[in-house]
């Protein structure tokens, strides 16, 4: 087996694509799934350490975080379709309604 | 069985509320004759009530209910009680009797007007505030009832408050009596500091015991009831709100600015005598100001030409002779006075309202003249009337007059001084109202022919309470011939409530040597008139020329309003508006005002934060999370 650092190499590596992919990407729907992907680079952290400590609790988490992050991908779509179909756009830099 | 006390004072109120509830849908004549009836009924349960206490023996005569008990803090109790004695007998039967009359008036006199139900309501409300007033059973329940007619006489005075005239008037009336119910107040606490009660009959046992005569807190709570009646029996310095009170419909001023809540303030007084009678001082300083006040009103009254402004001038003169006699501590003549002051004043008011109503408005005697061939009834009964109120044998004022007379030159609180001045305010009364007879009534028409043609005597409804009013100011006067031994009914009916204090001892032939002058005076006074106003009208307006100033003076009512208006108004205005631009507006405003500018402010540093960018608040939340982790890792503090 790979050693520890391995894995949290690709983790930390997948984690930062998808900050960038959040800050960087104007379309929206690719923030979204600029998000899952931070999630599920926190989720193999999660069970890198549960293989490495011999204990079920980091995976238990991940199934929490999966179906946190299933909910949340259902909601954020179903938001984005809204946004869509009043604005015509999912360029997040133009939706700034609430700013004075 | 309802006791009979409640029955008197709940009557008025069951007209208001019936008024109230209904009297706005039924209308005008519905209202009025609600109004009417209850007062009537509560005129018969005066009369009940009257005869009942006649029932019992002199010294037992007083009739008391507790109605429930109103305060009640550790041993301070104050019960909501009525009580009729001789004393508030005399003034529920004048308030109810006098008032029933002015009520039957007012059906003629507002006939037509669009409020005339808020008006019936008024009138019974204050009906009820002033028999709580004479019917309280202590200071508290009184110092309610002041209240009460304070505010009715406000919202009566106002009643045409369209017209900025009248509601000036009732702000001033009000205002001004605040200024004397504040001192009542503070009366009333000293007594519940001294005596811890506010009962009439418990004040009365301890009285003696408690205070010393001529002692400071006697001599201030007596000052400070005075101040209270100053106020709203119109006595100098307070009396400036009277003559304006007349902006209110004219009834109005007949009830309340002539019979009976300008009396208050005498009744307080009559009905507090022995504070009174243990405080020389203050009953000294009161009957000088009850004379300088009978003098002042009168010399005014003798040059208005308002018709209205002459009676009321006349009214704060007459009340003058009352608080002179209370000062001199002849009560019993003092509520004598205010007795047959309240048949004639108002009758001399009604007959005026009569006037302005055939007159459509009319209110300048210059304009007036000749009008007894029009209005037959109107002026005969305002002659008996003025009659009365000069103080002719034997009418009801030369009785009630000549008892504050002798009273003020053989009391022993009274002196050549106050007789003197009573002596020229009967010369002058005489004068002012035969003037103002005259040029009403009799002598030229100064009217155009188109207005005499339109000339009517008022109807049966305004006539009547007249024609009752002249009677009673003809034989009301009767019930206190003094000399003869037991024929003074007056003084033996009041005798249990004044005590000693009431009797004076008289001496037949002194006695009537004083009649035979006050009589002399008044004649002299009525012969002065005609001789200015009928024989010789040029001769008035020549003395007019020759004491330009005086006339001026006189005319302008010893500028007083002006005086106190640049004395006490203006400077309260100026404070008041230094407090208002400085302390509101520059201390209290700005402190407000500079909060919110403070969050303004900050807003608009902190909105630069919010871009409105989701990816700026992506990267400061970025920023956020490395900087804590950073912390947490590294320990740097």
């Amino acid at each position: 087996m790979a050693p520890l650092e391995h894995y949290l190499i690709v983790s930390a590596l997948l984690f930062s694509i998808g900050v960038v992919g959040v800050v960087v990407r104007r379309n929206a729907i690719v923030v979204v799934m600029s998000i899952e992907l931070m999630l599920n680079a926190g989720n193999l952290a999660f069970v890198t350490f549960a293989r490495f400590l011999d204990s079920m609790d980091g995976q238990l988490v991940v199934f929490f975080v999966m179906g946190v992050a299933a909910a949340e991908a259902a909601v954020g779509l179903a938001i984005l379709i809204l946004v869509y179909r009043n604005r015509e756009t999912t360029d997040v830099d133009e939706l700034k309604l609430l700013r004075l | 069985m309802m006791n009979i006390l409640a029955i008197i004072l709940l009557l008025p109120l069951a007209g208001v509320l019936l008024n109230f509830l209904f009297g706005w849908r039924r209308g005008e004549k519905f209202a009025g004759w609600v109004a009417v009836a209850v007062m009537a009924l509560a005129f018969a349960a005066s009369v009940a009530g009257f005869v009942q206490l006649l029932g019992l023996p002199p010294t037992e005569r007083l009739l008391r209910v507790d109605l429930f008990k109103w305060i009640a803090i550790g041993k301070f109790e104050v019960n909501a009680g009525l009580m009729l004695d001789p004393l508030s007998s005399l003034m529920t039967l004048v308030v109810t009797g006098v008032g029933t009359l002015i009520h039957i008036y007012s059906i003629g006199y507002m006939h037509g007007d669009r409020s005339v139900v808020r008006y019936f309501i008024y009138l019974n409300l204050f009906v009820f505030f002033m028999l709580t007033l004479v019917l309280g059973s202590n200071l508290l329940v009184l110092f309610v009832g002041w209240e009460g007619v304070g505010l009715c006489s406000y919202l009566l005075i106002g009643f045409w408050f369209e017209r900025p005239a009248a509601s000036e008037a009732g702000k001033k009336a009000f205002i001004v009596n605040r200024i004397g119910d504040f001192c009542f107040l503070i009366a009333l606490f000293m007594i519940v500091g001294i005596f811890g009660t506010l009962d009439f009959a418990a004040i009365l046992q301890s009285a003696p015991g408690k205070l010393t005569v001529g002692g400071s807190a006697v001599t201030a709570i007596c000052l400070l009831l005075f101040a209270g009646a100053t106020g709203k029996s119109a006595q100098i310095p307070l009396f400036v709100w009277l003559p304006d009170a007349m902006e209110g419909p004219t009834p109005v001023s007949a009830l309340i600015h002539a019979a009976t809540m300008v009396t208050a303030g005498v009744y307080l007084m009559a009905r507090m005598y022995f504070l009174f009678d243990l405080a020389p001082v203050a009953t000294n300083i009161i009957a000088i100001i009850g004379a300088a006040t009978l003098l002042l009103a009168a010399t005014i009254a003798t040059v208005q030409t308002d018709i209205k402004r002459v009676l009321a001038y006349s009214t704060v003169s007459q009340l003058g002779y009352m608080v002179m006699a209370v000062g001199v501590g002849a009560y019993s003549a003092a509520i004598f006075h205010l007795m047959t002051h309240a048949f004639f004043k108002a009758l001399l008011f009604m007959g005026a309202g009569s006037v302005i109503h055939a007159l459509k408005g009319e209110q300048n005697m210059n304009r007036m003249g000749g009008l007894s061939a029009a209005l037959p009834a109107t002026s005969l009964t305002c002659t008996v009337g003025g009659v009365a109120i000069a103080g002719i044998f034997p009418l009801a004022g030369f009785f009630s007059k000549d008892a504050i007379l002798f009273s003020a030159m053989t009391s022993e609180r009274g002196g050549l001084g106050f007789w003197l001045a009573g002596a020229t305010g009967a010369l002058l009364t005489a004068f002012y109202i035969f003037r103002l007879l005259f040029k009403t009534f009799y002598g030229r028409c100064n009217l155009t022919m188109e207005e005499q043609r339109n000339l009517h005597e008022s109807p049966a409804s305004m006539t009547f309470p007249l024609k009752v009013l002249a009677v009673l100011s003809f034989v009301g006067g009767w019930v206190g011939i003094p000399l003869i031994p037991g024929v003074n009914i007056f003084d033996g009916f009041l005798a249990p409530v004044f005590g000693a204090a009431g009797e004076t001892h008289h001496e037949v032939l002194f006695e009537l040597a004083m009649m035979a002058v006050s009589f002399a005076i008044a004649i002299l006074g009525i012969f002065l008139a005609h001789n200015l106003f009928v024989l010789n009208v040029k001769g008035s307006a020549g003395y007019v020329e020759r004491f330009p100033g005086l006339y001026r003076l006189l005319f302008n009512k010893y500028y007083i309003d002006e005086i106190y208006d640049s004395l006490v108004v203006q400077p309260i205005r100026r404070v008041s508006v230094r407090l208002w631009r400085d302390f509101d507006d520059g201390m209290l405003d700005a402190s407000v005002n500079g909060a919110g500018g403070f969050v303004t402010l900050a807003g608009d540093v902190v909105r630069k934060l919010q871009t409105g960018y989701v990816k700026s608040y992506a990267v400061m939340m970025l920023v956020g999370v490395f900087a804590i982790l950073l912390y947490l890792t590294t320990g740097v503090k």
